[in-house]
């Protein structure tokens, strides 16, 4: 079969969206406005979950109790990505990691920063799993994820 | 359970970069090869179920309606079920009980996919909400490695055994898919080649990882009766399962991995199965990466927990060891993924029927077939035995 | 109220490259050259345009390339009035399924070279049926659009 067979053609496909955050994500957002992080409380299993959900996914009732927890939590696990893939949000290296803030139930998922991240060697003598981390805030607030803007080792 | 249902013929595509081939017709080169594999036509067929990857992997949404005369459909119902990684074997279910509820005789499954045609980590992270975790995805690398890393902390592995264990893993897998005509990478790797490859999230590097692989594969299942009539050697189903747990990560623990545990002792619930180890003589499970790979050892009872490692150093799994775990050459050598979960499937069956060639572990009876999709969120499990 | 009802935009964009396969591929270098072939079944002798690698309904293969006339019929057609993001005509325009004389079945594209600012006027020219003629794009790509449109005759 000669190369001209394997024709392969170029394209892409672009597709908009417009998507509802809903009241409780609404809340959130506006709750990193003012650099805090707010969790829900399941009224039955007494769960935080950070982010808050509008239900507790285990009992599925409605969760209506706000509350404050820690910037500051444990690194229960961490990937260090160099791989580049189309629209990534984040430049490479970045350090993606499951955070558990202190007075939260569940880890969520955010980004380990303001190290060195060129060197793989010195990131792993900084970065490890239990380790502590403290939330840095992004000057100016956009009403999204990276409001926060990275999670920092705490000496 | 329900009727007895068999499988009675599959069907693969040579896997790797098919551009010889549109994405209809890798589709049909598997169908083609099944339908003779079972010896029926076109005709026997009662209904059609599809899977495939989220329509972003290959820009063309709906799959089940872009494959429809692909998948001989035409003037039949159709199901799509798509699970991201697990959707082989959720439409191995899907067939499964499409049989067993009497309502159909005998139903073609087909899974299939095209990566050389997308950006499959691009794609891939459309599965990530847009609000909160979607920013930090770092592709399916990003969460096996996370989840890997955490198990091993939790079980107190050292990283040097952990490595190790992994190369062994890998080199296994490569050494089997050289015994089988349809992997896509078919070579050899050394344990000291795996373990100074090119890194890609640490301390998973890229003999540690699957490729992006184009394939399809098709299974036909049949009721008990047909498949008396028609079949020589039916492969039974004897037992399946599957979980989902929930979509944010961060919830569930999974060095533990509840989904996968639960699928499989669902499975062997219904297969009579209580000491895996044992009892199974192949397994087939979804291993796109080395580390991730004993997680599910553990979760599946081949082990205890934490121990996979010591076990993997052993043979335990390797094709002359106690339970040949992939002697395909697995999901490690060979990654169309909306096919994925129904390949395992098929080398399970080719392994109870005694048509795997080359690979066949000798006097296989009971295999077990696997595989897990999401954001380590959900997991399948079948098992297929020689016996009704 | 309103501050619960926030939206965020968030736009997907994902590059492709699709293999066409040896059959399409042929299909295509045929528009290049200002023809329209397509294949044949040799069991049920169907002739489809655009053309296949198999029969759809035989599920053979189809090996046998026919050329076939530029004219054919409307089977039906619709006025587009509507935007939607990354469409790739500006609207109005006429989409319209054609069946090319000597083939087994139709196929979508555009009806151009009319007058579209008045639909009574379209709707006497495009009746069901009407005949129409391909019309081709100066420069080819070897794709669909190496057809710019099909035009009414008389």
């Amino acid at each position: 079969m000669s190369k001209e067979e394997y024709r392969i053609v170029k394209g892409q496909v672009m597709v908009p969206y417009e998507l509802a955050l809903g009241r409780t994500w609404s809340t959130f957002y506006d709750y990193l406005k003012e650099e805090k992080i707010m969790g829900k409380k399941c009224g039955k299993c007494s769960r935080v979950l950070v982010p808050p959900r509008s239900f507790c996914p285990r009992c599925f009732e409605d969760m209506e109790e706000w509350v404050e927890v820690s910037q500051e939590g444990v690194v229960e696990t961490w990937v260090y990505v160099n791989m580049p893939f189309f629209g990534q949000e984040l430049k490479i290296p970045f350090i993606s990691a499951q955070i558990r803030l202190d007075g939260s139930d569940t880890g969520f998922t955010h980004q380990v920063a303001g190290i060195d991240l060129s060197d793989f060697d010195k990131v792993r003598e900084t970065v490890k799993l239990g380790g502590r981390v403290k939330a840095v805030w992004s000057k100016e607030k956009k009403g999204n994820i990276l409001d926060i803007a990275y999670f920092e080792p705490v000496k | 359970m329900a009727k007895a249902v068999a499988i009675i013929g599959t069907g693969q595509t040579k896997h790797g970069r098919r551009s010889d081939l549109c994405y209809p017709d890798l589709v049909r080169e598997a169908v083609m090869i099944a339908l003779e594999d079972a010896g029926i036509t076109l005709k026997d067929i009662d209904g059609v179920v599809l899977g495939t990857m989220p329509s972003m992997m290959e820009g063309v949404s709906s799959t089940h309606f872009y494959f429809a005369e692909a998948m001989g459909s035409f003037g039949k119902p159709v199901m799509k079920v798509e699970t991201c990684g697990s959707t082989g074997q959720s439409i191995g279910h899907c067939g499964f009980y499409w049989v067993a509820s009497g309502m159909a005789d005998i139903v073609l499954v087909v899974g299939s996919e095209k990566m050389s045609e997308g950006d499959g980590q691009a794609a891939m992270t459309t599965v990530f909400d847009p609000f909160f975790q979607r920013t930090f995805s770092a592709g399916a690398p990003g969460v096996f490695t996370m989840q890997s890393m955490e198990w091993m902390y939790r079980f107190k592995i050292p990283e040097e055994k952990g490595r190790e264990a992994a190369a062994q893993i890998s080199v296994s897998n490569h050494d089997n898919a050289m015994d089988n005509p349809y992997a896509h990478i078919r070579m050899r790797v050394t344990m000291d080649e795996v373990k100074k490859a090119r890194i890609i999230t640490y301390p998973v590097r890229l003999l540690d990882v699957c490729p992006a692989s184009d394939g399809a594969c098709a299974v036909i299942f049949a009721s008990q009766e047909k498949a008396k009539k028609i079949c020589k050697k039916p492969a039974w189903i004897k037992g399946l399962g599957f979980r989902g747990e929930e979509f944010f990560y961060g919830e569930s623990d999974k060095s533990i991995w509840m989904s996968a545990t639960e699928a499989a002792k669902e499975a062997y619930k219904q297969a009579g199965i209580r000491n895996p180890l044992k009892e199974l003589d192949v397994a087939e499970i979804y291993n796109p990466f080395t580390y991730q790979e004993m997680v599910f050892y553990e979760c599946f009872g081949f082990c205890p927990r934490g121990e996979a490692p010591n076990y993997v150093l052993k043979g335990t799994f390797t094709k002359g060891g106690e339970l040949p775990c992939c002697p395909s050459g697995g999901t490690l050598c060979t990654n169309p993924i909306g096919a994925t979960g129904l390949i395992r499937l098929a080398e399970a069956v080719l392994q109870v029927t005694d048509k795997a060639a080359e690979r066949q572990v000798h006097g296989a009876k009971l295999a077990l077939s696997h595989a897990m999709g999401g954001i380590d969120q959900f997991n399948a499990v079948t098992i297929v035995g020689s016996k009704l | 109220m309103a501050k619960e009802y926030r939206t965020i935009r968030n736009d997907v964009a994902l590059p492709y490259k699709w293999a066409l396969g040896k059959t399409w591929a042929r299909f295509f270098d045929g528009l290049k050259e200002e023809k329209i072939r397509g294949t044949k079944c040799a069991q049920c002798g169907k002739i489809f345009v655009p053309a296949r690698a198999f029969c759809p309904e035989c599920f053979m293969d189809m090996t046998e390339w026919v050329e076939v006339g530029q004219e054919g019929k409307i089977i039906t057609w619709t006025l587009v009035n509507t935007k939607y993001y990354g469409q790739v005509k500006e609207p109005p325009y006429i989409a319209a399924t054609i069946q090319l004389a000597g083939t087994d079945c139709g196929f979508h594209h555009f009806i151009g070279g009319i007058e579209l600012s008045d639909i009574k006027k379209v709707r006497q020219a495009l009746k069901a049926g009407a005949k129409v003629k391909a019309v081709w794009r100066s420069e080819k790509k070897a794709d669909i659009d190496d057809i710019e449109y099909f035009a009414p005759i008389k």
